[in-house]
């Protein structure tokens, strides 16, 4: 055999990797779930009870599914109109300019950012402004949270969506000017018309990162095992459940904390490739 | 070709009102919304950014990158005489260092031999289902990775907390952006530089070695660079993999601290609180740095 | 500059001392003056890079769109200044046709019609819109072709009907002027013949103002022909009489392949 046909099996065997390991993945969650799937069946999506005291465990993941739900939803609310803003100031109003790519590169460091940071910079900064504004009186909760996700996910919102909208074609923007159209009424029947698969796509995109992010909500959302009920009030997510119960649990505990996480996976993998399925068809 | 002459029915256009004040009012004002929003997006950078250096610098001194921590009574006893806390971050440096290094090990052949392979095998139906799969290990939460790897490397290779674990952790994440990007790099090589190389009988590995890598060696590195820049500052897999550990530590089966992990761990206690804030000054300096470094290397290829 | 042969109809458009620059000093309109007389097709030719695009659109200020751009002079719409109009009241006398067909994707072939009024927050009676989509679609003889398709997008169209569709669209306004800007470029010759008579049978109602880069199409349908060089008008004639007796050397050159 040659030195080709070993460096081309080389290749194909390390593409297994990838397999291995999301197969891997799929694999351990739904093994690691099994005890708790047999203990509460379906209704584990539907229990909003986490009694982990030892003889009357319980546990349903409801509650957290709320809260996860709840708070990248507040943050996709929250972040659109940054996001929208700053794709049309980097891609339309300034762009190619100086100003824009300075903007892009501050945005870009947004995303940078690790979420830890964003985590203490919540906890210390933000959270006190909350209290001393009067909105909660700990600071902690579903809006804080959201909050502080929707800065985390502007960058993700904003560069697909640029990008869309510097790929109008040009001279779709001059036949409306050539009609009289003032540059409002360019973006309006337009960049965005044209532009709004690749918008929506981004916002999917980066309500997926929302779902999945750990440190700075779970710094933020006061770990309370409720169901949120108003903006100010406190919850838990999935990713924080496990990120604070995990070390410490074992048995039934353990094998729920795991089908959380099973669920976490199908859930953002799900909103990834809608995400994905959009940008896809839009090439 | 008849026309017909219909013409006298359609009013001039300039019988309607153009609304000219209003529009342009709406434009003007549209066009100060977006500003406003812009100003407001790129303020976090810097009130983020700010805040780490007020608060951060105090601490950044000799002892922050030779000691490590001191407990939380040595460093209440000096905030309460006015001192600087003593002690530093040696531990969770040197850590996160040692896990970002392994993890590099594991991630950057893989990753290159994969993009490599996507590269080479573009339309086929495998290479671009291994693409998607690719796309999904990119999405999967960071926790999610911790959570996997604590059942596979804690519970049955080190049977227990370990560097190996925490790297194995990383390795998953950095990955999918080292896949992408070497194929991207490669995509921009152009066909003819490859087809000169292959109408000389060069073997398929010198092409690779020789003209495939080296030339899209910059992008291959700027993908690193932020993959790099990307994990370093994970906290969330780490705390299921490698939980920290009070004291430098070497040893790959054995847990270890990282800069990000000191943070989670005492953000909430008073008398630690201004380390922490010259830890995540350090840390978001070193992301940093790494990021301007990918920008720099890249831009540097456009030219 | 020669004017010997123009105006016999009246002026509708009149260009006084136009110059236009890019970046301060890159003139791409050097010291233009000239008059359009109405109802008639006049042509602008010249190698490409002279300044007959810019002149095109310096008409209806389009030019205005690209960022550090300066202009002195003036042009006349029947004795205004349209430096001094508002662009959305300019645009409405004067309309444009561009090199693609460039019809809006998103848009189904009635709307891509009315177009212009929405964008102008004009809101027309469903009647009024209905006879508004007819007449015009009728005058650029796409009305049969597409009767039974309004609502289906325009990106449908074949390029040559797709491009009747822009001329329908800048119709619609019933604007003075109608300026083209080499619209048959990207068109098969039978598509082309078919803009080309049609041109012909709008100047009945409309001024048209075509820039080309095709010297047959201009001499076919034109009734007027500038040649521009380097931003500069070199001359301006009745087509007839510069196609056969061209005064400058350089128009000479220019007609007869020499440069282009």
């Amino acid at each position: 055999m040659n030195s080709d046909k070993i460096l081309k099996y080389v290749l194909f065997f390390a593409s297994f990797l990838i397999l291995l390991i999301s197969g891997g993945m799929l694999y351990s969650l739904i093994q690691g779930s099994m005890l708790s799937m047999h203990h509460f069946g379906w209704k584990f999506l539907i229990s909003s009870e986490w009694n982990p005291t030892k003889g009357q465990e319980h546990y349903g993941a409801l509650l957290f599914i709320a809260g996860t739900l709840f708070t990248s939803i507040l943050a996709l609310i929250i972040a659109l109109p940054m996001a929208f803003s700053t794709s049309l100031f980097i891609g339309e109003y300034f762009r190619n300019t100086r100003m824009a790519s300075i903007v892009s590169t501050l945005v870009d460091l947004l995303a940078g950012i690790p979420s830890i940071i964003y985590g203490l910079w919540g906890f210390y900064i933000l959270r006190p402004f909350i209290v001393s504004i009067g909105l909660s009186a700990q600071g902690y909760g579903i809006f804080t949270a959201g909050l502080i996700l929707a800065i985390m996910i502007i960058p993700y919102a904003t560069s697909l969506s640029n990008t869309s909208i510097m790929m109008v074609p040009n001279e779709l923007k001059e036949a409306a000017y050539s009609l009289g159209a003032t540059r409002l009424e360019v973006i309006w029947n337009v960049i965005l018309p044209n532009a709004r698969s690749g918008i929506a796509a981004s916002y999917i995109l980066a309500f997926g990162r929302a779902l999945g992010e750990t440190l700075a909500v779970t710094m933020l959302i006061g770990n309370a095992n409720i169901i949120p009920t108003g903006l100010f009030s406190t919850g838990n997510t999935m990713a924080s459940v496990i990120a604070n119960q995990f070390g410490e649990a074992s048995g039934l505990q353990l094998s729920s904390l795991i089908e959380i996480g099973l669920l976490l996976f199908v859930i953002t993998t799900l909103i990834n490739a809608a995400g994905k399925f959009i940008i896809k068809k839009m090439a | 070709m008849g026309i017909v002459n219909k013409h006298t029915k359609i009013n001039r256009a300039d019988i309607y009102p153009d609304h000219f004040g209003r529009r342009k009012f709406k434009n003007n004002l549209f066009l100060g919304t977006v500003i406003f929003f812009s100003l407001i997006t790129i303020s976090f950078v810097f009130l983020i950014i700010g805040t780490l250096v007020v608060k951060g610098y105090h601490q950044i001194n000799w002892a922050f990158f030779t000691q490590t921590p001191p407990d939380t009574f040595t460093a209440m006893m000096a905030k309460s005489s006015g001192q600087l806390i003593p002690g530093g971050i040696i531990n969770g440096i040197t850590g996160t260092l040692y896990l970002v290094a392994i993890a590099s090990l594991i991630a950057i052949p893989f990753g290159i031999l994969i993009g490599i392979y996507l590269y080479e095998n573009s339309s086929k139906r495998y290479a671009s289902f291994i693409r998607d799969i690719t796309d999904v290990l990119q999405g999967v939460p960071s926790i999610v990775v911790g959570l996997i790897v604590y059942l596979w490397v804690v519970v049955h290779i080190t049977r227990g907390y370990s560097v190996l674990a925490g790297s194995t952790a990383l390795a998953i994440m950095m990955l999918p952006l080292i896949i992408r990007s070497t194929e991207e790099a490669m995509k921009m090589i152009p066909d003819t530089l490859k087809e000169a190389a292959i109408a000389l009988g060069t073997p398929y590995y010198k092409v690779v070695l020789r003209v495939l890598i080296p030339t899209s060696f910059s992008g291959i590195m700027t993908g690193i660079l932020l993959a790099i820049s990307r994990i370093m500052g994970e906290t969330a897999p780490l705390m299921l993999t490698t939980l920290g550990n009070p004291a430098i530590n070497w040893n790959i089966t054995k847990p270890v601290s990282a800069v990000p992990l000191l943070i989670w761990q005492f953000y909430n206690d008073p008398n630690m609180v201004d380390l922490i804030w010259s830890s995540t000054l350090f840390l978001m300096g070193f992301v940093l740095i790494l990021n301007l470094l990918a920008k720099w290397i890249a831009a540097k290829r456009n030219f | 500059m020669n004017e010997n042969n123009i105006n016999t109809q009246p002026a509708i458009l009149s260009i006084e001392n136009l110059s236009i620059a890019y970046d301060k000093d890159k003139l791409a309109v050097k010291n233009v003056s000239a008059t359009i007389e109405k109802n008639s097709i006049t042509a602008i030719m010249g190698p490409s890079g002279c300044g007959k695009t810019t002149l095109l659109r310096a008409i209806n200020r389009m030019h205005e769109l690209y960022p550090n751009i300066s202009t002195t002079g003036i042009i006349k719409l029947s004795n205004d200044n349209i430096y001094e109009m508002s662009t959305i009241k300019l645009r409405r006398k004067i309309g444009m046709v561009f090199q693609r067909p460039n019809p809006f994707p998103t848009l189904s072939i009635y709307d891509n019609v009315v177009a212009g009024y929405k964008m102008n927050d004009i809101h027309l009676k469903r009647l009024e819109r209905d006879e508004i989509v007819e007449t015009s679609l009728r005058d650029v003889t796409l009305w049969d072709e597409v009767k039974d398709s309004l609502h289906k997008k325009g990106t449908f169209l074949s390029g040559g009907q797709q491009q009747r569709l822009c001329i329908a669209r800048a119709l619609a306004f019933k604007p003075d002027v109608i300026l083209l800007d080499e619209p048959t470029s990207a068109l098969d010759p039978v598509a082309t013949a078919k803009i080309e008579d049609l041109l012909v049978d709008l100047k009945k109602q409309y001024t048209i103002v075509l820039v080309t880069h095709n010297m047959s199409q201009a001499a076919r349908i034109s009734d007027n022909s500038m040649f521009m060089y380097m931003g500069e008008l070199i001359e301006y004639e009745d087509t007839k009489t510069m196609f056969t007796n061209p005064k400058d050397k350089r128009t000479e050159g220019y007609l007869t392949g020499k440069f282009g």
